[in-house]
C-alpha cells in the first residue's frame, strides 16, 4: 500500500518529472499535429485528460479479473469505448473543435501516453492512486500542448486564444503555424523545460 | 493518372509522417540506425496495407449497412491489433527469414497511429474504391519509409557533431525532422 505522503509526489511526477511530452516523449503525434493554435492545443489536451482519468478508473477497478494474457487487448476495448463516447458528445456539442482536431481525435485510441498508463500504472495500483496518477499525466499534457500551441499562435498568427495583439497586415512568423513549425518549437520549449526543471 | 496523383501527393506533398504527423512515435523511436528503420518501414508496409484492405471491406460491407458507423473507431483498432498478431504467427510459419527481418517490429505496430490513421482517411477519399483505398495505403507507407530512411540516415552522422550539452538527444532530433519537413514543405503545390 503506497503511503498517504507520497500522493502529492504522484500527482505531480505527470506535470514535472515525467511530463509526458517533454521528457516521456509520448503522444506526440496529437501534440505536433493540432497546436497550431492555444485553443486547439487546450482542447486536444482536455479530451485526451478525461479519457486517461476514465480508463485508469476502469482498468484499476477490473484488474483483477482480467487474465494477464489478453490485458492489452482489454485495455485498448475500454480505451476506445472512452474515445468514442469523446468523438460523439464533441460532434454534437463543440462541431468547432470537432473539424479542427480532425483525425487525431479516434486516434487517441494509440496515445501511447494513455495505454502506456494503464499498463504501467493502473493495473498495478489502487483506484484512488490511479485517478491521482491520471489527473497529473493529463494535466501535465495538456499544459505542454496549451503551451506550445501558445508558442506557435503567438509567433504564427500574433494572437493568443484568438485575441490579436497585432494589426492585421502585420508579418508574422507564418513558418510557426505550418508543420516545421511545429518540430522546431518543440525542440526549443524542450531545451526550455529541460533548463528550467534541472536547475530548481 | 489519377493513381501517380494519389502515390506523388502521398509521398511528398501531404508526407504522412513530415506534414500530417502520423506515425511520429517510430519515427523518434526506432530512426537511430539505417538498417532497422529499414526493417520498421518493410513491416509498416506490410500491415498498412492489409490492414487498410480489411478495414475498408468492413467499414463498406458490415459497418454502414447495419447502420454501425459510429463504432468505428472501437472495430478499426480491434482488427489492426489482431491482425497484427495474425500476421505475426503466420510469417512465422511461412517464411521465416522475413519473421526474423519485420519480427521485432511487428508488435509496435499495434500503437503506430499511421496505420489506424491511414485506415480512417482511406475511407475519406473522393470516389472510393477498394483498389484505390489499397493504392493509398501503399503510397503512404512508400511515404512513410522515405521519412523515416532519410532521418535515419540524418542521425547515424548526428552521432559524430559536436553539439551543446543542451541540444543532445531529443532537441537536436526535432530539429533536424523541422527542417527536412521544411524541405518536404517545398513540394506543396505540386499537386
Amino acid at each position: 500500500m503506497p503511503d498517504k505522503i507520497s500522493q502529492k509526489e504522484n500527482f505531480l511526477k505527470g506535470i514535472i518529472k515525467d511530463n509526458p511530452v517533454f521528457v516521456m516523449l509520448l503522444g506526440m503525434c496529437p501534440a505536433l499535429g493540432v497546436t497550431s493554435s492555444a485553443f486547439n492545443g487546450l482542447g486536444m489536451g482536455v479530451a485526451t485528460l478525461f479519457v486517461l482519468l476514465m480508463s485508469n478508473i476502469v482498468v484499476s477497478l477490473i484488474k483483477t479479473q482480467i487474465p494477464s494474457k489478453v490485458r492489452i487487448p482489454a485495455f485498448i476495448i475500454v480505451i476506445a469505448a472512452f474515445v468514442t463516447i469523446v468523438e460523439m458528445v464533441l460532434e454534437a456539442y463543440i462541431p468547432f473543435l470537432y473539424e479542427q482536431l480532425g483525425i487525431f481525435i479516434p486516434l487517441i485510441v494509440v496515445n501511447c501516453l494513455v495505454l502506456g498508463r494503464s499498463e504501467a500504472f493502473a493495473s498495478k495500483n489502487n483506484l484512488y492512486s490511479s485517478i491521482i496518477d491520471a489527473l497529473g499525466m493529463g494535466i501535465g499534457f495538456t499544459i505542454a500542448l496549451t503551451a506550445l500551441g501558445a508558442t506557435r499562435e503567438i509567433l504564427g498568427s500574433g494572437s493568443i486564444f484568438d485575441w490579436r495583439f497585432v494589426s492585421e497586415d502585420a508579418n508574422t512568423f507564418i513558418l510557426f503555424i505550418l508543420p516545421p513549425g511545429a518540430f522546431i518549437a518543440l525542440a526549443y520549449l524542450t531545451i526550455l523545460f529541460n533548463k528550467t526543471t534541472k536547475t530548481s | 493518372m489519377e493513381y501517380v496523383l494519389i502515390l506523388i501527393a502521398a509521398v511528398f506533398v501531404n508526407n504522412i509522417v513530415l506534414s500530417q504527423f502520423l506515425g511520429i512515435c517510430p519515427f523518434l523511436g526506432v530512426s537511430n540506425k539505417v538498417s532497422t528503420s529499414v526493417g520498421m518501414s518493410g513491416a509498416v508496409l506490410f500491415v498498412m496495407t492489409i490492414a487498410t484492405l480489411v478495414t475498408y471491406l468492413l467499414h463498406q460491407y458490415v459497418l454502414v449497412p447495419s447502420g454501425l458507423d459510429y463504432l468505428r473507431t472501437i472495430t478499426f483498432i480491434l482488427v489492426i491489433a489482431s491482425l497484427v498478431q495474425m500476421v505475426e504467427i503466420i510469417l512465422k510459419k511461412v517464411s521465416p527469414p522475413l519473421y526474423q527481418a519485420l519480427g521485432v517490429f511487428l508488435p509496435l505496430i499495434t500503437t503506430n497511429c499511421a496505420v489506424l490513421g491511414v485506415a480512417i482517411l482511406a475511407l475519406g477519399l473522393e470516389s472510393g474504391s477498394l483498389l484505390k483505398a489499397v493504392f493509398f495505403a501503399i503510397a503512404n507507407s512508400i511515404g512513410f519509409a522515405l521519412a523515416l530512411i532519410v532521418f535515419a540516415s540524418i542521425r547515424e552522422q548526428l552521432e559524430l557533431a559536436d553539439l551543446p550539452k543542451g541540444m543532445k538527444g531529443v532537441p537536436i532530433n526535432l530539429l533536424v525532422a523541422g527542417l527536412l519537413s521544411l524541405a518536404f514543405l517545398g513540394f506543396s503545390g505540386l499537386v
